[in-house]
């Protein structure tokens, strides 16, 4: 294999005629760098999309209550119901391998007024009622001061943290607002943290929450037992699609609806969008890869082709060398090597091509900021290796034909050749 | 050295076949020089290319150095060539982007012969033929007969038991004809067993036995005083 005669031999015949091998490598060179960046394009896609759902447990699922649409064990159609801070115990008891059940309560929302005030400062903001778990289900990262933690929640401490977006608004900008304290509908909380929401989940609006302990925030804004809503983290084994139902009957059962009253209890499968959002970029890895294969399968063709055209020039020197007593397996050998050869480093500067090419994109997208639903589009290591042994085999096949046919011409035949 | 008996060869062209070789009978013995003679068509050519394994007989015996050869596989045909066989062609067939040295050092590179000791015996034997300063040189730098000579080396390089020469001097004025003859018969001189296939009169009497062939038959097989080639160089 590593044999330097072979080799001198290969670039002999590689660099007697440059531009022949310079257009035939092309096709190869094109072939790989249309797969690479196919590739990169739909993983830059993906990143995108996923961008979006931050970086929330995907394995989760959100559950509120709604109307009642038929009526059930005397009670009437219609009914209105809430959840209870018994029933996260409940479906902890009841429904196997869940990792997080958090029960939230919520003011404000889109659009809505203003509900906190800081001096002569104020603002709209979302400001959840929580229990520490839900930062495991929600991922920030807290920047100054603390998250959450029982013992606000056992001593119904009014504390909030803050996130950056709020900060903005209602401090100075050299202010530390830790230890302050902001009036959320009328009630005083103390800041003890600020957070950072790494992706930008839900964008600016992520950046303008507040959180507060779940018990504060019942007792401050009259919520009693209720439960707006709950966000449910299945362990990493099992998924949340499988056991929503479990759980959405748990629910029912406890507030006496009826079981086959679909609307009554709400939910959202983050892991079902999650999943179908994988399978798409599944899909779109194999459209990329059946085009990119499709596109090198003509530079193979013409890998192939020059082959044999270079096995023609050659027929009375193969001749002369099995005069002389060359085995056929090694000039077998020979014309796939070469062919390998060509494959291979074509392939490579495809490779290194198309990867200057999304070195480029990125650092565009870099300069620009953040495109929708497109980000830092790029291929794994793996993908290289990948496209490498498809170049390999692809050398190999291309090189079968002309080889077998450089042996198959007899050496007196070859020899009358002039 | 070469035994052939009852050596048949036909070829096929499209529906009728042409029988080339009708039967031929031939010995030659360790040391000999022989001149194969004949008009075109005789079967001379065909004769030398069975003889060197480059081409098979539909029928007969041919034994080289008591080694039966029959029914070889390219790969043990291969390996005989190498091994017992050097060729020398009327259009030189030296591979023309390799240099004088690389040509001669080629048939070593078959036998596996580690790269240095390949290069040295090759130097060797370009120093014997006398185209030691012309090593590095490609043959389209070379004239006919230094590329013939290259040629002889190259035959020479693995030490083969017979020497094959197809017209070896065909390609060349007759100057330089006799040189290559006289190089011929040096190495003949030395032991080796050549055969020349020619159809130049004057260079088949610098062998020592000439042949003669006619219509796929041998007519005339007779030994001859051999004119040596010096005198006209």
């Amino acid at each position: 294999m590593f044999n330097k005669d072979r080799w001198r031999e290969i670039l002999e015949v590689l660099t007697s005629n440059v531009w022949r091998t310079i257009f035939t490598a092309f096709g190869v060179c094109w072939g790989i760098f249309i797969l690479i960046v196919l590739l990169a394009a739909g993983k830059g896609l993906e990143n995108g999309i996923k961008k979006d759902f931050g970086d929330i447990a995907t394995n989760t699922m959100f559950m509120w209550t709604r109307a009642t649409t038929r009526a059930y064990e005397g009670l009437p159609q219609g009914r209105r119901f809430e959840f209870k801070i018994d029933d996260v115990q409940a479906i902890r008891d009841n429904v196997p391998n869940l990792r997080f059940i958090s029960p939230r309560n919520q003011l404000g929302g889109f659009g809505g007024n203003n509900n906190v005030v800081r001096g002569i400062r104020t603002g709209a903001y979302n400001v959840y009622g929580d229990y520490p778990e839900i930062i495991n289900q929600d991922p920030m990262s807290v920047t100054s001061g603390r998250f959450l933690n029982y013992n606000d929640i056992n001593e119904k401490r009014k504390v909030a943290i803050i996130g950056l977006g709020v900060r903005n608004d209602l401090y100075d900008q050299d202010e530390d607002p830790l230890g302050t304290y902001i009036k959320i509908q009328g009630v005083n909380f103390m800041v003890i943290g600020t957070y950072k929401k790494n992706n930008s989940g839900g964008g600016e609006e992520g950046q303008k929450e507040i959180f507060v302990p779940f018990t504060s925030f019942s007792q401050a804004f009259n919520r009693g037992e209720d439960v707006g809503w709950m966000a449910i983290t299945a362990e990493d084994g099992s998924s949340i699609s499988n056991l929503k139902d479990k759980i959405v009957n748990v629910m029912k059962d406890r507030h006496k609806v009826h079981p086959e009253d679909t609307r009554a209890v709400g939910y959202f499968d983050l892991y079902e969008q999650y999943n179908r959002v994988e399978s798409l970029f599944g899909a779109l890895k194999a459209v990329a890869y059946i085009v990119g294969i499709m596109v090198l399968l003509s530079g193979i063709i013409g890998v192939s082709n020059i082959m044999l055209i270079v096995v023609k020039e050659r027929t009375k020197e193969i001749g002369i060398r099995r005069a002389l007593g060359e085995q056929p397996w090694s000039i077998k050998k020979q014309i796939l090597m070469e062919s390998i050869f060509l494959t291979l480093i074509s392939g490579m500067v495809g490779i290194i091509f198309g990867s200057l090419v999304i070195f480029g994109i990125n650092s565009l997208l870099d300069s620009v900021g953040p495109v929708d639903m497109f980000m830092s589009p790029s291929v794994s290591v793996g993908v290289v290796s990948g496209a490498l042994t498809i170049l390999m085999v692809s050398g190999l096949l291309a090189g079968f034909i002309p080889a077998q046919s450089a042996i198959k011409v007899r050496p007196i035949e070859a020899l009358r050749t002039e | 050295m070469i035994e052939i008996k009852d050596l048949h060869k036909s070829y096929k062209m499209g529906s009728n076949s042409l029988h080339v070789l009708k039967g031929i009978n031939f010995k030659v013995e360790e040391g000999e020089l022989v001149a194969i003679m004949g008009s075109s068509g005789s079967g001379k050519s065909t004769l030398l290319n069975i003889l060197g394994m480059l081409d098979g007989a539909d029928s007969g015996e041919y034994n080289l150095d008591g080694v039966p050869i029959k029914n070889l596989s390219e790969t043990k045909a291969a390996q005989y060539r190498n091994k017992f066989l050097g060729f020398i062609f009327q259009s030189f067939n030296l591979i023309n982007y390799k240099s004088a040295l690389e040509n001669v050092a080629l048939p070593l590179y078959y036998q596996k012969v580690p790269r240095k000791e390949r290069q040295e015996k090759a130097m060797k034997y370009l120093e014997r033929v006398g185209l030691k300063p012309w090593a590095s040189h490609l043959p389209s730098e070379l004239s006919g007969g230094q590329k013939q000579r290259v040629a002889i080396a190259r035959a020479m390089a693995a030490e083969p038991k017979v020497l094959l020469a197809d017209e070896p001097t065909g390609a060349l004025d007759s100057t330089t004809s006799y040189e290559v003859m006289d190089l011929i018969q040096k190495i003949n001189d030395e032991g080796n067993t050549i055969l020349v296939v020619t159809h130049e009169e004057d260079i088949a009497h610098m062998c020592k036995r000439i042949v003669h062939l006619k219509d796929g038959v041998i007519v005339e097989d007779k030994k001859i005083e051999q004119v040596r080639a010096e005198q006209y160089v």
